[in-house]
């Protein structure tokens, strides 16, 4: 753990240090170049507003409302009958859709179950192996402006789906 | 599909509200929500504009490009609509290599740096390209080596040996990783056998 958190904090100050020196001897003006490419860093996060807070405003009507809850009740019976502890069911079905919402029932399952129970290692394995899709489809698409996004959010939710599922499997396998 | 996804998440939460006596919450949710999206922006501010300063040295100086013919042979045959030489690779490789040690917020300007890239690869549509979906897919699956987050969650937490997760995590990462290539793939056959 020391050397794992050792490595990241060297780490980014080591690439920065990397690119400038890299950028000097190759003679690039490199405070000229970095200013550049920095607005343009200005102009996406302005763009992005909108993407935001429009899918922001409908996950949390959606949770705020109780309908969440209700859906995830809902389910809950069909994980059941595979096997799958139902106190995991929110978080599998918040997973793709808020990043935020299912850091906070992770935790909230670590507390409640002990971060070394199946249930707590189970949420942070889930956790940690797939990212919130319903967030980079916005951000990524949304600062370049794709209006017409094809297979792409079916594909990324089988993703998360085949996440969740060998999260399952694995943790079952090597902790249960 | 995101116009569905997007219209049902707020009317299926209107409608349960007015059945739920939960109407009260929902319109703390409708600002809470608006003002979530406005911050994690204005978080985007620092983030972007130094590393897409950095990641311009990074280009101009033809480091990216080094980058890019690392691994060019395995990001060719997942990428094979995007020219070996194009920048949109460098930028797709430095972006998952950013993932995978965690630099979440340097993988951010990246991954919008290489999908600008893309978009001009494909005359500046509107539509998302194939290799836009591959790319998007394997954010999706997030392929991380550290979870630090959990992990420290789980120190919090008073675990007896917090990173104990790191290998099925990492299992199930790269499980999803295949899984979500061999998806996409299947989706991009569909798409090919209908002519589209």
């Amino acid at each position: 753990m020391v050397f794992i958190s050792a490595v990241s904090i060297w780490l980014i100050p080591l690439i920065i240090g990397f690119i400038l020196l890299y950028g000097t001897f190759k003679r690039i003006p490199t405070y000229e170049a970095f200013v550049e490419g920095g607005k343009e860093g200005i102009e996406i996060s302005f763009s992005i507003i909108p993407y935001l807070v429009g899918m922001l405003v409908a996950v949390s009507v959606f949770r705020a409302s109780g309908a969440l809850d209700f859906f995830m009740d809902l389910l809950k019976p069909m994980f059941q009958a595979i096997h799958v502890p139902a106190e995991i069911v929110p978080l599998a079905l918040i997973r793709p859709i808020s990043g935020t919402a299912s850091l906070g029932i992770m935790s909230d399952l670590i507390s409640m179950h002990g971060a070394d129970s199946l249930i707590g290692r189970l949420a942070a394995t889930m956790q940690g192996s797939t990212d919130t899709t319903l967030y980079i489809i916005t951000v990524y698409f949304g600062a370049v402006g794709i209006k017409r996004m094809g297979d792409a959010i079916k594909v990324g939710l089988l993703a998360d789906f085949a996440a969740i599922l060998s999260s399952i499997i694995i943790v079952t396998l090597l902790f249960g | 599909m995101i116009h569905i996804i997007w219209v049902a998440l707020t009317l299926i939460g209107v409608v349960f509200a007015m059945f739920n006596g939960t109407m009260e919450e929902v319109n703390k949710a409708v600002f809470s929500g608006a003002k979530e999206g406005v911050t994690i922006a204005f978080g985007f501010i620092s983030v972007l504009v130094f590393w897409l300063g950095l990641m311009n040295i990074a280009e101009k100086s033809g480091l990216l490009e080094k980058l890019g013919n690392l691994f060019k042979p395995l990001m060719r045959r997942i990428f094979p609509d995007v020219p070996p030489e194009h920048p949109a690779m460098g930028y797709m490789l430095s972006n998952l290599l950013a993932n995978m040690f965690g630099l979440g917020n340097a993988a951010t300007p990246l991954g919008i740096k290489a999908m600008e890239q893309l978009k001009k690869l494909n005359k500046n549509k509107d539509q998302a390209s194939r290799s836009m979906i591959t790319f998007l897919a394997l954010n999706t699956t997030g392929l991380t080596l550290v979870p630090t987050t959990v992990i420290s969650i789980r120190m919090t937490y008073g675990s007896h040996n917090p990173t104990d997760i790191v290998v099925p995590t990492l299992l199930s990462t790269f499980f999803a990783t295949i899984a979500a290539i061999m998806i996409d793939r299947y989706f991009y056959y569909l798409r090919k056998r209908k002519g589209e």
